[in-house]
């Protein structure tokens, strides 16, 4: 039998053995290394998606942040509240980080103004403060967070957005996927995923630190929701309207992800 | 005679290499998110050191003005960054290899003589297997700062839903904080690997990539212990 010579000739020496292994790991190392280089530079280099609803990301991320989103939304539930604090710790003088769309060089007479809710088949329902102010009051005190990394404890009052939806009976209209609402001049929007909308710390709110809110907090009515980035917070509330369709959204339009929850 | 001793799993150097890219890209996108509100200082006594971060690095590293940027590349790679290490922890505690990396009750004796040793000041190192003293506290260290990043990471990214994540870290505001000094953390780690390793030297590095060292061996007497206990 010549098996066992083959078998001698095949005999590595441990010189051969080490430089074998060598030689396959490192070109191993070196592929897949290379791989994932060109695979960085392709997402790094990819285009930025079609301008929609949301703008401003390169395309493979706003694919992963809508996907990610529908992984944290298993999450969300109206028992996960938002821890609230003492009335002491509310900061005496709260943060003023925007003004677009209630720019004080902006004409605005909050007397006059009317909340518009746009029904189905074009009816606007018109609301005034005094009407809403005449609903049970739900005062919040918890974290304020901005999508920049700050945060404060920070005191509001108003209707609760579900309260809101009852009273004016658009429980139906509540069933649709998504809340949109824009300041009066329709320069500032966001859109919201009714469930975080009617979320029970969600607020229509017109009180900070338990005085009428000043402008430049949103006057006369402003969007509290606490389950969201201060980016979703919209001031100065002049229309509200509802669709199984994402609304339009400033800062999604931005390169920031649409749903952008806590 | 050179005899080869194998050393790291391929299980251990892939996660190792996976893991490298993976951090450097959360690091860099978390600076990008960190920017938005860069407030941290390192300050004793009143008197501020250091601020993160000096306008210049930002400037040199084109930081500015890329949040959502940031944040769209944070929210995916965090996804990697947790599986692989996931991966790694469960093949450590599956292949029994963890007895090669936890620190046992004397190491944080051991690790001081090793750090003595590497200082040039002792003479001798401690007996060690595969990591020394140090090593074992160094390693299993970053990869209880791993989970403390996923984890702070979590309380950041949902403090609302994930409320008890929060609660655990001391709250949101200063889960920042703990998910920013980790970052430092891994950073110094950095330095001082790369250091450790070019130190060590070829045979130590190329472990990591072939998984064997080669060491020269004593050539052994050649007799055979007869084992009786042959299988049946």
């Amino acid at each position: 039998m010549s098996a066992p010579n083959k078998k001698d000739k095949k005999e590595l020496t441990i010189e051969q053995k080490i430089n074998r292994r060598n030689f396959i790991s490192f070109a191993t190392f070196a592929v897949l290394a290379g791989g994932a280089f060109e695979g960085w530079r392709w997402l790094y280099k990819s285009p930025p998606e079609v301008r929609g609803v949301t703008a401003g990301a390169k395309k493979p991320l706003r694919k992963a942040l809508n996907k990610t989103e529908l992984i944290f939304r298993r999450f969300f539930s109206d028992n996960h509240l938002v821890k609230t604090y003492p009335k002491e710790m509310a900061a005496k003088y709260v943060r003023v980080n925007s003004d677009i769309g209630v720019e004080a060089k902006k004409k605005f007479d909050p007397s006059t103004w009317k909340l518009q809710v746009i029904k189905k088949g074009g009816e606007v329902l018109q609301i005034s403060l005094q009407e809403l102010m005449a609903l049970p009051k739900t005062e919040i005190i918890y974290d304020f967070k901005c999508v920049e990394g700050w945060d404060q404890i920070s005191h509001w009052g108003g209707v609760k957005f579900s309260d809101f939806i009852k009273h004016f009976k658009l429980d139906d209209y509540a069933k649709m996927d998504y809340v949109g609402m824009e300041t009066p001049d329709k320069t500032y929007y966001v859109g919201i995923d009714t469930p975080s909308a009617m979320h029970p710390q969600t607020l229509l709110a017109y009180e900070v630190n338990e005085k009428l809110l000043p402008l430049e907090h949103g006057a006369p009515l402003r969007l509290i929701i606490p389950v969201k980035y201060g980016i979703k917070n919209l001031k100065r509330i002049g229309t509200l309207s509802f669709s199984n369709n994402r609304p339009r959204d400033y800062w999604a339009e931005q390169g920031y992800d649409y749903y952008s929850g806590l | 005679m050179k005899v080869i001793k194998e050393k790291h799993s391929l299980a251990m150097r892939w996660c190792h290499w996976v893991n490298f890219p993976l951090l450097t890209i959360m690091i860099w996108s978390g600076m990008l998110i960190y920017w938005g509100n860069d407030v941290y200082t390192f300050t004793l006594f009143g008197h501020t050191f250091f601020k993160f971060f000096p306008g210049w690095f930002n400037k040199a590293l084109h930081i500015p003005f890329r949040l959502a940027e940031g944040m769209s590349f944070h929210f995916l790679f965090m996804w990697f960054f947790t599986l692989n290490g996931f991966f790694y922890i469960i093949y450590t505690i599956i292949s029994g290899d963890w007895r090669e990396l936890v620190p046992k009750r004397n190491s944080f004796k051991e690790a001081w003589l090793v750090l003595l040793h590497d200082l040039h000041i002792r003479r001798t190192a401690p007996p060690q297997n595969k990591y020394n003293a140090a090593q074992r506290i160094a390693y299993s260290a970053i990869i209880v700062m791993g989970i403390g990043s996923v984890i702070t990471g979590l309380a950041i990214y949902k403090p609302v839903q994930f409320y008890y994540l929060a609660w655990i870290c001391g709250g949101y505001h200063f889960a920042r904080i703990l998910h920013f000094a980790l970052t430092i953390g891994y950073v110094l780690f950095f330095v001082i690997h790369i250091v450790q390793v070019i130190l060590a030297g070829w045979n130590n590095f190329r472990s990591v990539i072939s998984g064997f060292e080669v060491i020269n061996e004593e050539p052994k007497p050649a007799i055979e212990t007869n084992n009786d206990e042959r299988p049946e």
